[in-house]
C-alpha cells in the first residue's frame, strides 16, 4: 500500500467518526424534538433534515460551497472571526459527511425515542425525578440502542460519502481525500487499476469491520436493557 | 373525618386534557394497558375528603374515573378547575395557579403494569427514588423484608414474575418517602393465586409504615380484604363514600360495583378452630356462627361476605337449628326485580353494633312475615352461603 492510500485510509476513518460524534448530539435533539414536540413549522424542520436523502449529494455540496465556502456569508464571518476554513480542509470533509448522516440518524435516533414506554417516564416523575433527571436517567439509556444504530448508521454513511464532499471540499491527498475519492483519483490515473483494487478491498473490510462491532454492541446492549435479542 | 390533615380532592379532571397528557406524557405510554383505553375521554368530577390514613378503596366499573384521579392527584394530570390538598400541603389550586410537578408531590405511585426499569437491576429500581433525593421514608432493609425481596435484588425486572414485579413496584412507591400510596389496580395483571399471595403482602403495609393507602379497584374481594373505607365511583363522579362494611353492605350500590352477587360484609374475629370439620367459628359480636375453614389463628378479625340470596328471614329464633342466625331489625325493603325483594336487617346493637345483613326473599314472604322497617327479625344462612374464602384481614403467617 502507498502512502496515498494509508493516509485515505486513516482519513476515513477519522472524518467518519468525528462526522458521527458530531452529528450524534445535534441528530438526537432534532430526533427528540421531533418525535415529543409539537411545534410550528414542524415539517419544514423534518423536510430539511430529510433533503440530503432526496437531493443528488452533488447539490447538497454546492450547497455547503455556497453557504461555508469563502464567498459565503456564513464561511466569511467562521473565516474572519475564528479562523476556520472549510474548502479543501478537513474540518469541510467532516461537515459535509455528518450533513449527509444526519436524516439517517435523526431517523433511526427518532424511532428509539418512539419507542421508549412513556409510562416509564410517569413512574420516573412520581418517584421524585424531574422531567431532565427522567429523560437522562429513563429514557436515554432505554435509547441506547437505537443511538448505536444510529451511529453505525451515519458511520457507514459518512464513509462512502462521495458527492457532498467532492463538490465542498473537492480532492486534497492527506485533507479530503477518503476512501472513495483515492478510488475515483486512482481510476482516472493511467495503470491506476491495482490501486483502485486495494482500495476497494479496504473499502470492503473496513464496512465488514463495522457491521460486525455494531452487530456486537447491539446484541451486548440488548442484553443489558433484558430485552433478549 | 379532618380534611385538613387528610385528602381534600375538589377538581374537575379531564382524562382527555391535552395540555397535562402532553405536559407530562403519562397516557399515551405503548403499553398503557385495556385500563386506560376503557377510560380514554372520561371527565372527572369529584369531591373527596379523606382522612389520612388507614387504606381507602375506590372501587367502580372500568371507564369510572377512578384511574383519572389517582393520575391528577399525582400530577400526571392537571384538572381543569377545583384543589388537590394532601395533609395540609396544597398539590394543585386552580384559583391560586398552584400546581406542584409530580416529583415534588411526596407520593408513591404503583402503576397496574408495575413499570419497573427494564435497564435497571431490583436494587437499582428500588435503590431510584432516594437516588432522586426522596429519603426519610421506610429503611430500604425493612421494605426488602417485608416484601420479600432480598433474593431478587440482583436480577432485572425481566427476570422476575408477574406477582414479584409488583412486589418490587410496591417496595420502590415505598421507598420514595409517600405521603400516600396511590395503587392502581395493583393485581389486575395477576393470576388468582399471585393475587392472593400479593394480597397478603399489601395487608401488612398499613399497620407497618401507617403510610394512607389509595387503593383503585374493580375487584370487591380486594376491597374487602384491604380497605378501611370504600369510595364508589361512577361515569366520573364519586357516589358513595365511608366505612367499607357499610358501602360494600349496601345493595343499592352493588349494581355499580361491576359483576359480582348481592351481598352483605360481616365483620368478626376467629373464635374456634373445629379442624375435624374443616370449620371454623366466627365471632360477630356475641353471636357464633360457623363457616368454613379461615386459615387464622382464634382472635384474628375477619369479614364475611353473605350472598343476599342465600339468607333466609324469620319472626323468630329457630330452636333446632345448626345453621347460622342473627337477630336484628328490618331497616330497609327494596323491591327488586321479578318476585324477590331485598331486606336490609340492621343486626342488634347488643350482638353486632352497626352491621348490616341482606336478605333476597320473595314479596310474598315479606307480606307473610310482615316484614315492614322496625320489625324484628332472625337471619339464617349455612356456612357454604359465605362466600368463597372468607378473608383473615391479617395474614396467617
Amino acid at each position: 500500500m502507498t502512502e496515498v492510500e494509508t493516509a485515505a485510509l486513516a482519513l476515513s476513518l477519522r472524518v467518519a467518526l468525528a462526522a458521527v460524534l458530531l452529528t450524534l448530539p445535534v441528530a438526537t435533539a432534532i430526533a427528540f424534538a421531533l418525535a415529543r414536540g409539537r411545534f410550528r413549522g414542524k415539517t419544514l424542520v423534518e423536510a430539511l433534515v430529510n433533503l440530503p436523502l432526496v437531493l443528488p449529494p452533488v447539490v447538497i455540496g454546492y450547497a455547503l460551497l455556497v453557504t461555508f465556502g469563502r464567498q459565503g456569508s456564513l464561511g466569511r464571518w467562521l473565516h474572519d472571526v475564528l479562523g476556520w476554513q472549510f474548502v479543501f480542509t478537513f474540518r469541510g470533509a467532516v461537515l459535509a459527511a455528518a450533513v449527509m448522516a444526519l436524516p439517517l440518524m435523526v431517523r433511526a435516533i427518532r424511532q428509539a425515542i418512539e419507542s421508549v414506554d412513556r409510562g416509564l417516564e410517569a413512574a420516573a416523575l412520581t418517584l421524585g425525578a424531574t422531567r431532565a433527571t427522567a429523560f437522562a436517567t429513563v429514557t436515554l439509556p432505554l435509547m441506547v440502542p437505537g443511538l448505536l444504530s444510529g451511529a453505525v448508521l451515519g458511520f457507514a454513511a459518512s464513509l462512502g460519502e462521495f458527492g457532498a464532499t467532492i463538490t465542498f471540499v473537492s480532492n486534497v491527498p492527506g485533507q479530503t481525500q477518503t476512501l472513495p475519492l483515492a478510488i475515483y483519483s486512482a481510476l482516472q490515473q493511467p495503470g491506476g487499476d491495482a490501486a483502485a483494487a486495494r482500495l476497494v478491498g479496504l473499502s470492503v473490510l473496513l464496512a465488514l469491520a463495522a457491521l460486525a462491532l455494531a452487530q456486537w454492541s447491539h446484541r451486548r446492549v440488548q442484553r443489558w436493557l433484558g430485552q433478549a435479542a | 373525618m379532618n380534611a385538613r390533615d387528610g385528602l381534600d380532592f375538589d377538581a374537575d379532571v379531564e382524562r382527555r386534557a391535552a395540555p397535562a397528557s402532553a405536559r407530562w406524557g403519562a397516557l399515551r405510554g405503548r403499553r398503557g394497558g385495556g385500563h386506560d383505553a376503557a377510560d380514554a375521554g372520561t371527565r372527572v368530577e369529584i369531591r373527596l375528603a379523606l382522612p389520612a390514613h388507614g387504606v381507602t378503596a375506590i372501587l367502580g366499573r372500568s371507564g369510572a374515573g377512578k384511574t383519572t384521579l389517582l393520575h391528577a392527584l399525582a400530577g400526571l394530570l392537571r384538572p381543569t378547575r377545583g384543589h388537590l390538598r394532601l395533609a395540609g400541603h396544597t398539590l394543585f389550586d386552580a384559583a391560586a395557579a398552584v400546581d406542584l410537578p409530580p416529583h415534588a408531590r411526596a407520593l408513591g405511585v404503583v402503576f397496574q403494569d408495575g413499570r419497573l426499569f427494564p435497564h435497571l437491576s431490583v436494587r437499582g429500581n428500588l435503590r431510584y427514588p432516594a437516588q432522586r433525593g426522596r429519603t426519610g421514608g421506610p429503611a430500604f432493609d425493612d421494605v426488602v423484608a417485608l416484601l420479600g425481596l432480598g433474593a431478587l435484588l440482583e436480577r432485572r425486572a425481566h427476570a422476575l414474575s408477574g406477582g414479584e414485579r409488583q412486589r418490587v413496584a410496591i417496595g420502590r412507591a415505598l421507598l420514595a418517602a409517600p405521603q400516600a400510596l396511590l395503587m392502581d389496580e395493583p393485581l389486575a395483571s395477576l393470576d388468582p393465586p399471585r393475587r392472593h399471595e400479593l394480597l397478603d403482602y399489601l395487608a401488612r403495609l398499613p399497620s407497618r409504615w401507617n403510610v394512607p393507602i389509595l387503593y383503585v379497584t374493580h375487584q370487591i374481594d380486594e376491597a374487602l380484604r384491604l380497605a378501611d373505607r370504600v369510595v364508589v365511583m361512577d361515569a366520573g363522579r364519586c357516589i358513595a363514600a365511608g366505612d367499607a362494611l357499610e358501602v360494600l353492605s349496601d345493595l343499592s350500590l352493588q349494581p355499580l360495583l361491576g359483576r359480582f352477587e348481592a351481598g352483605s360484609v360481616l365483620a368478626g374475629d376467629v373464635a374456634e378452630q373445629w379442624p375435624d370439620w374443616q370449620l371454623t367459628r366466627v365471632r360477630i359480636g356475641a353471636a357464633l356462627i360457623t363457616v368454613p375453614h379461615i386459615d387464622a389463628a382464634p382472635g384474628t378479625p375477619v369479614r364475611l361476605r353473605v350472598r343476599a340470596r342465600d339468607v333466609a328471614l324469620q319472626r323468630e329464633l329457630v330452636t333446632s337449628s345448626a345453621s347460622n342466625q342473627l337477630a336484628g331489625t328490618v331497616r330497609r325493603v327494596l323491591d327488586r326485580e321479578g318476585p324477590y325483594c331485598a331486606v336490609e336487617l340492621a343486626l342488634d346493637a347488643a350482638a353486632a353494633p352497626g352491621q348490616r345483613l341482606w336478605a333476597l326473599v320473595t314479596r310474598r314472604s315479606v307480606h307473610a312475615l310482615g316484614l315492614a322497617p322496625g320489625a324484628g327479625a332472625v337471619a339464617s344462612f349455612k356456612a357454604v352461603a359465605v362466600e368463597g374464602r372468607a378473608v383473615a384481614l391479617r395474614p396467617a403467617r
